[in-house]
């Protein structure tokens, strides 16, 4: 089984944004990046299913070179090999285009993603790759199982879970119970430098949106105390100022 | 020319999200001096998709066949795709759920639209076409502008209002028009949780933390939201520990939402929690911390053991809803 995992290059989850060029760019002084965390599980999932049944695994990511750390964190973690689309990702858009650009000749049975990155929060590169390529796709999966060609997945809907398969080719995106986040052991970090990083050059594409601009929420005004042994105040408050309840 | 609205059924009716979806189309409709076109796809009774006349729909196309009576991303983008096409939609809005989050962005790719999910602005077109969305998982906001001539908006439930807006009933019932390849996917079972409000769809939500020591105390959380008619959530470490399932985890890794009340009892947070609830309208955190980092994101706290406090809320709620029977 030939497997691809789109992996992201995201701030870590403690960062704290901040924006600068007269808030117009992410603020990346100081911040710690990493694999973004959706992703990690899908490559998770995506090791446990080669394990088992044979194949490989390849890591793909659209970035320029300061992805590197996070895709050779793949390869320790145990990727098969590499590919680095050499472009700033724009959007989901443009960064599904590129894939798909890749992909498209490679024939994967199975392409996994996160449910989405931690940064932009789109979650729309697994729908719109599938599209692409012509596959269909499963978003939000919690788990993926795979015999004779045929994938069977649980995934989450609006207020409940479905069990649904369907025929590899196929896109998912992986959700926290989809598989346990691998930590790379010392073997996989030595193996990781020799294993391959292809850097692809970025396909020509148009790009369909451009962010203007960013901002941060406004702070919240001072917060109301209320004394403990009067806390069923709380109630009173609630429903008649804050109008809530 | 038409702004087009994906208006997401449920076993055959509108949730309140839909009509968000359906009266922000509409609002943008009349701002840009178009019409407003609504689609539902599944098997709603005529007389229920007419209802969405009421916020704002100028035409309804309701497409009927018992195949599509549960949600399938790829034959529903198929049709939501076809009906832009044949409705000369410049805009198709979605609402950002489960359902709207596999779809748009497969109807973006078969129009080749450009596609912003999470907005929470009606667009700006004075100068292009700029859309408000969050980002960071609601640790800050970005102002995207959009190029291509068709558009996908995904929004952000309970964000726009259902405002009512009546306009005459225009109804086309259709069929799918899909044959057996437009399926290439199969349910095999759908799950739903009864008799509890769902977490993303939820106006209050209580939620505990590490603070409450132990699953066998959840009482305190599900107590209170029975009371306040609300969904239950919980912090990362407690989904962690398995004192509660994954699917109530908020944060930055979990489930981002946006109620009008979020309850937080015994969590200290984290920037990471604070990322997924931070955009709630009111915020209450109970803590016995009174350095707990929460507090300078709420709106009202108690600085106290939860299991003294609880129970005096619990009983107040349980009072107010007495009155309110």
């Amino acid at each position: 089984m030939k497997i691809l995992v789109c992996i992201s290059n995201v701030p870590d989850t403690t960062t704290k944004i901040t924006f600068t060029d007269n808030n117009t760019k992410f603020n990346t002084a100081g911040v710690q990046f990493i694999i973004n965390p959706y992703d990690e599980l899908a490559l998770a999932r995506a090791l446990e299913l080669t394990e088992k049944q044979g194949g490989t695994v390849t890591v793909v990511n659209v970035g320029l070179a300061d992805s590197d750390p996070s895709i050779r964190k793949a390869l320790a973690i145990g990727a098969t090999d590499a590919i680095r689309i050499n472009a700033e990702p724009i959007d989901a858009y443009f960064v599904a285009e590129q894939i798909a650009s890749y992909a498209k000749n490679e024939n994967f049975d199975l392409i996994l993603t996160g449910r989405e990155s931690i940064d932009y929060n789109s979650g729309q590169v697994c729908g719109l790759l599938a599209e692409m390529l012509g596959i269909p796709s499963v978003n939000a999966i919690n788990s993926l199982e795979i015999e004779n060609g045929i994938a069977t997945m649980m995934r989450d809907i609006d207020g409940g879970r479905e069990k649904l398969s369907a025929k590899l080719p196929l896109v998912a995106s992986a959700l926290q119970e989809l598989a346990e986040a691998r930590i790379p052991n010392m073997r996989g970090i030595m193996s990781a430098r020799t294993k391959p990083l292809t850097i692809v050059e970025a396909a020509g594409i148009e790009k369909n949106s451009a962010t203007i601009g960013f901002e941060l929420p406004a702070a919240k005004g001072s917060c109301k105390m209320i004394a403990p042994e009067n806390a069923e105040q709380l109630i009173e408050l609630l429903h008649n100022e804050a109008k809530v309840i | 020319m038409s702004i087009l609205v994906f208006a997401e059924n449920t076993d055959g009716n509108f949730k309140k999200s839909t009509l968000e979806a359906v009266a922000y189309a509409a609002e943008v409709a009349k701002n840009t001096s178009t019409t407003c076109v609504a689609v539902s796809i599944g098997n709603v009774d005529d007389t229920k998709a007419e209802e969405l006349s009421k916020y704002g729909a100028d035409k309804i196309v309701n497409v009927k066949n018992d195949k599509l009576a549960t949600f399938i991303a790829e034959p529903f983008a198929k049709i939501l795709a076809n009906i832009s096409s044949q409705e000369n939609a410049s805009i198709i809005v979605v609402s950002n759920t489960y359902s709207g989050k596999s779809i748009a962005p497969k109807v973006a790719a078969k129009l080749k639209a450009g596609i912003v999910s999470g907005v929470i602005s009606y667009p700006d077109t004075t100068n292009g076409f700029k859309v408000r969305r969050t980002v960071f998982s609601g640790k800050a906001f970005a102002d995207v502008d959009i190029t291509t001539p068709i558009k996908v908006l995904a929004i952000t439930p309970n964000t726009f209002t259902t405002l009512e807006n009546n306009k005459t009933v225009n109804l086309v019932s259709t069929d799918s028009g899909l044959n057996d390849a437009d399926f290439n996917t199969t349910s095999i079972e759908v799950t739903r949780v009864t008799g509890k409000i769902v977490l993303t769809e939820a106006e209050v939500v209580i939620s505990g933390g590490r603070g409450l020591k132990g699953p066998e105390n959840w009482h305190l959380v599900e107590h209170l939201a029975e009371a306040l008619n609300a969904a239950t959530a919980c912090s990362k470490p407690v989904s962690d520990m398995d004192w509660r399932s994954h699917s109530e985890h908020v944060g930055q890794t979990g489930i981002t939402i946006k109620p009008n009340l979020y309850f937080a009892i015994g969590i200290s947070g984290a920037i990471q929690h604070l990322a997924g609830v931070s955009s709630s309208k009111v915020i209450v955190v109970i803590n016995k911390d009174p350095e707990a980092p929460f507090f300078k994101a709420a709106d009202y706290g108690i600085v106290g053991d939860a299991f003294e406090v609880m129970p005096k809320i619990i009983e107040a709620a349980k009072k107010l809803k007495a009155q309110h029977a």
